[in-house]
Formats: C-alpha cells, sequence, structure tokens
C-alpha cells in the first residue's frame, strides 16, 4: 500500500489557490524531496495530509484513510519552531512535552513514557544533549531534538518541512544523513522539503517539485530536467550539472534562491554561486 | 548565639499576635503558591505583557465595582477574567503584540482614573488598589482568597499537559489535535484569576512581583518543568513572607517589601546561573 495517494488535489489559502489539480502516490518507504520556490505549497501540503487544511478539490489519502487531525502515524517537524528555543529548558523536557500531549493532566510520565522519550533520543544520537539548555544548543542540535520530537508515538511517515534552514552546509549534510539513517531504522517514508536540493541528492530516492500551482514527482534525472521544469514553472528554466551537483536556474536567478537574485547574467550568476560552493 | 537568636524568635512570635499580620501571612501564601506556578507558564509562553495588560484591566474593574457599591475584588475578577477570555479569543498574535497590549493597558488604566475620579472620597482605595494592602486583608477575603487559587490551581493541573506542548511546539501541538485557541483562551482566564488575587496583595501595578519575578528566577535556575514549577511557587512564597516580616519591621510599604525581595531573588538566581555557567 502507498503511503500516501493524491489525486487531483487542490489547495487553497484565504481564496488564493496554491496548488491544483496534482495527484501522485508515495510509496511506502520512499524519501521524497520537496522542493520549490517560497510559496509554491511545500507547507500547506504537508498540513493537508496532517488534515490541518481541507483539500479545496479532489482528495488525500493517508495510510489508506482520509487524513486525520492527531493522526498519530505521522511525525510532523514544523517550519515555525516556537519560542521554547530560546529558554533554559533542558531538552529532555522539550521533547517529553509531546508525550500524550494532547490529553489533559499533569505533564508528569510513566516509565514506559520515560523510555519513549529516551528511544526517540536515541535514535536522533541526542541522549546526552538531552541534559542540556535548549538555549546553549548549536542551530543542528535543536535540530536533533526536533527530530526527537517527531518519533514520539512511532509514526511511520515523517513530514519534515525544511529542516535545513539557517544551517552551514556541514550541519545540513549532517541531518540528512541522520534523517536517512532514521529513515532505515523505523522503517518509515520520509517528506523532507528543503530550498536547495543538492544537500539531498544522496538521500532521496524520489524528488517532488511544485511550482506554479502544479507538481512534478518522478526520480532526480526524471524531474530535473529542463523540459520538466520549464513546464512546471511556465518559464526556461535551466539545469546545469556540475560534478556532483545540480544548478537550477531561471532567466537570471537561481530558481532555488529566488529570494537572493542577482544582477550578473545567468552565467556569471552560475559561476558565482559554485564559486561560493566550492571555496 | 542562644542569646542573640531567642529575642529574634519572640519578635517574630510577637508579629504573630497580631490579627492583620496572621491575615496577611494566610493570604500571601496562598497567593503566591498559585501565582508562581501561573507565572511559571506565563513566561514560558512569552505572554509577560499580557498578564500585565490584565492587571490593568482589572484596575478599571475594581474602581467600576466600588463607583456602584460592590466590593473592588469582585470588580477585579469580573473584569480581568472577561478580558483573559478577550485575549484568549483574539488569538496568540494578538496577545504577543505589544502594541494592541499596550494600547489595552493604557486605556484601562485612564478608564479606571475616570472612575476614581467619581469616588475622590476614597483616596487610600486607590492607593490600595494600585500598589495593594496586604495588611488590610480580614478573613473573609482569605477564605475567597482560597477559592480563586482552588479554582486556579485545579484548572492549570487538568490543562497543564496540552497547555505545555502547545507552549513548546504550538504548530506540532496543533498538528497532533490540541486546539490552541481553547487552550489560550482557558490559560488566560486562570492568568486573570490569579491576576485579581495577586491584585489584592500588591496592587495592580506590582504584579509582576509575584507573577513573572519568581517564575524568571526559577527559570533562571532549572532546566525542568516540574523543578521550575515547584521552585516559582516556592520563590514566591519566600518572596512574600520575607517581605511581610521587611514590612513588619521597618514598617515600609508591605508591597514595596516583597518587590525588593522578589527583585533580589531574580538577581541571586541570574548570579548563580552565570557562576553555573562560568564553572562549566
Amino acid at each position: 500500500m502507498n503511503a500516501i495517494e493524491i489525486r487531483n488535489l487542490g489547495l487553497a489559502l484565504g481564496g488564493r489557490t496554491i496548488l491544483e489539480g496534482i495527484s501522485l502516490d508515495i510509496g511506502s518507504r520512499d524519501f521524497v524531496g520537496v522542493l520549490g520556490p517560497n510559496g509554491a505549497g511545500k507547507t500547506t501540503l504537508m498540513r493537508a495530509i496532517l488534515g490541518l487544511v481541507s483539500p479545496s478539490l479532489g482528495s488525500i489519502c493517508v495510510l489508506g484513510r482520509p487524513p486525520k487531525r492527531g493522526n498519530s502515524s505521522i511525525g510532523y517537524m514544523p517550519q515555525a519552531r516556537g519560542t521554547a528555543v530560546s529558554i533554559r529548558l533542558r531538552g529532555w523536557d522539550f521533547v517529553a512535552g509531546v508525550v500524550n500531549g494532547h490529553r489533559l493532566g499533569l505533564p508528569i510520565l510513566g516509565r514506559t513514557a520515560r523510555r519513549e522519550v529516551d528511544r526517540a533520543l536515541e535514535l536522533v544520537g541526542a541522549r546526552e544533549l538531552a541534559y542540556r539548555p535548549l538555549s546553549e544548543l548549536s542551530g543542528g542540535e535543536r535540530q536533533r531534538l526536533l527530530l526527537a520530537q517527531t518519533l514520539i508515538g512511532r509514526p511511520t511517515i515523517l513530514l519534515l518541512d525544511e529542516p535545513l534552514i539557517s544551517l552551514d552546509p556541514r550541519h545540513q549534510g549532517e541531518v540528512v544523513g541522520l534523517v536517512k539513517s532514521l529513515q532505515h531504522e523505523i522503517g518509515a517514508t520520509v517528506l523532507f522539503s528543503a530550498h536547495d536540493l543538492n544537500p539531498l541528492l544522496g538521500a532521496m530516492n524520489r524528488v517532488l517539485y511544485l511550482g506554479g500551482g502544479k507538481a512534478a514527482i518522478g526520480t532526480v534525472d526524471e524531474v530535473v530536467t529542463s523540459p520538466v521544469l520549464s513546464r512546471l514553472y511556465g518559464s526556461d528554466i535551466e539545469v546545469v550539472r556540475l560534478r556532483d551537483r545540480i544548478f537550477v536556474l531561471s532567466g537570471n536567478f537561481d530558481i532555488e534562491h529566488d529570494a537572493h537574485r542577482h544582477d550578473h547574467g545567468s552565467n556569471d550568476a552560475a559561476a558565482h554561486r559554485i564559486g561560493v560552493r566550492h571555496v | 548565639m542562644a542569646r542573640t537568636t531567642l529575642p529574634r524568635i519572640e519578635l517574630a512570635c510577637g508579629m504573630f499576635e497580631y490579627d492583620f499580620m496572621r491575615n496577611a501571612f494566610a493570604a500571601v501564601t496562598v497567593v503566591a503558591i498559585v501565582a508562581g506556578m501561573v507565572g511559571y507558564f506565563l513566561v514560558l509562553r512569552g505572554q509577560t505583557f499580557a498578564g500585565h495588560a490584565l492587571s490593568h484591566v482589572g484596575f478599571t474593574g475594581a474602581t467600576g465595582a466600588v463607583l456602584i457599591g460592590l466590593p473592588p475584588l469582585w470588580g477585579l475578577v469580573a473584569m480581568t477574567v472577561a478580558a483573559g477570555i478577550g485575549m484568549g479569543v483574539m488569538g496568540e498574535r494578538l496577545v504577543q503584540r505589544d502594541v494592541a497590549i499596550g494600547l489595552v493597558l493604557a486605556f484601562s488604566l485612564g478608564l479606571g482614573l475616570l472612575f476614581l475620579h467619581y469616588f475622590t472620597t476614597y483616596a487610600s482605595q486607590a492607593t490600595s488598589l494600585l500598589f495593594g494592602n496586604v495588611l488590610a486583608v480580614d478573613t473573609g477575603t482569605i477564605w475567597v482568597l482560597v477559592a480563586l487559587s482552588a479554582v486556579a490551581t485545579v484548572a492549570l493541573a487538568v490543562i497543564s499537559r496540552p497547555l505545555l506542548f502547545l507552549s513548546l511546539q504550538p504548530e506540532l501541538a496543533d498538528a497532533k489535535g490540541v486546539p490552541p485557541r481553547l487552550y489560550s483562551v482557558a490559560f488566560l482566564a486562570i492568568v486573570a484569576l490569579v491576576t485579581a488575587e495577586c491584585a489584592q496583595i500588591v496592587g495592580v501595578l506590582l504584579v509582576f512581583s509575584l507573577m513573572i519575578g519568581p517564575a524568571a528566577a526559577a527559570q533562571r535556575v532549572t532546566r525542568s518543568i516540574m523543578m521550575g514549577v515547584l521552585l516559582s511557587a516556592g520563590t514566591a512564597v519566600i518572596a512574600a513572607w520575607v517581605g511581610l516580616v521587611l514590612a513588619f519591621y521597618s514598617d515600609w510599604p508591605s508591597s514595596c517589601c516583597i518587590v525588593a525581595i522578589g527583585g533580589a531573588e531574580y538577581l541571586l538566581c541570574c548570579a548563580i546561573a552565570s557562576r553555573r555557567e562560568l564553572a562549566i
């Protein structure tokens, strides 16, 4: 059975159409990189799978059932990290807060629940980190704890929204590697959204590009090509492969980094990016 | 040693020979415990300013109540709870928006001043609303405070787990089926109750001293939630007790002494925290 089946899905937020008529299947052991510019609908798609946004059209099937808020088979790492990361709370309590968090009562954990927290921390290699205050952790270390939170309740689908945001390349690589090994260990389906596909190249077996309300899914070789992406975005897209890296360029800017436009021509822009990356 | 401690014990006992001191101690204990616990969550959620605004709204309620001939505590409770629920309904974003809260705060103080204008005969009433007068608390009020504290404590205990989840990871909690609006409203209603109680002790302007100070101090020195909540309550109680003793012997206003001790505790906790950091 597929983990997620999407048929003719339309999603709208506040009257604005985000996605329209997309259909795709995500297999039960897939590691899917979800890419696309800001506002393309990466977060909205995840929220729809979680049952937080209702489709305006079509349907979503999660493990054979319609999306339901509070579905315990989905682990979710939201993009908004909350304010808690700036306080002097130890990581253990931060992760433990998720256990049965929807139930009324005192936040006192029994032995089974405590073991569940320890297991999640163990899986992400954060047993030691868990006793330090959140405010003193680095971005990469915090990301481990956020990942541990997603593992509470033993989910089979992990929706990770921009886990690489504001991490340097080394830590990006670490987080991707960690998610990959986690996936292997717990046998989960992973949807991993990112702004840049390069850090995910070794880990994902499929890539989902969102843009212009449409979606393209397949292997990297199938999807990350000039014709497919040009059709998706409705403009000329150039895909440049350089050694083991891929750069997606549109007009005079790099589409995955459209927040940082360059004033140079496309070749200059590409050269500039490559120069930065390989120093 | 014995010679120096003995008179002090007598002095302390002497303090309890007065009804108003016994009442004051009972009142501050009841209120400080619950204020410390609720304050911990308030600080954790980054809603301290909202708590402060609630107390100012309470001032309007209290002066309004006096104006129509009701006990000020009733007005305090009614107005703060209504405002707390209102803030909760308007959503998390508003609660954390300084400008909106600042406006509400100023407006309600202004309105309170207008109400005060009409009962100028009781100038001392205004002072005790603004700065509290715990030494004037009577037995009846203590029982009201006990009842309010019991309600607030039970309510907080019931919602504490989902509230904590929402405070630590709002988006994830939402996805896991914890309704943010509902808990925000419930929590701010609890905060409002406790604010009204605190206003009886230290006045609406100094509610921070019992609700925010101890919680902030506790969060400096402990990393665990349970310890933090207990320490916060304990710190608030100590501030209130030591403050009262200080007030009794120095003849300074009790609120001033409680605030001073609370401030000292916070500084002490900061010092402990930074010493620890240096040690690591």
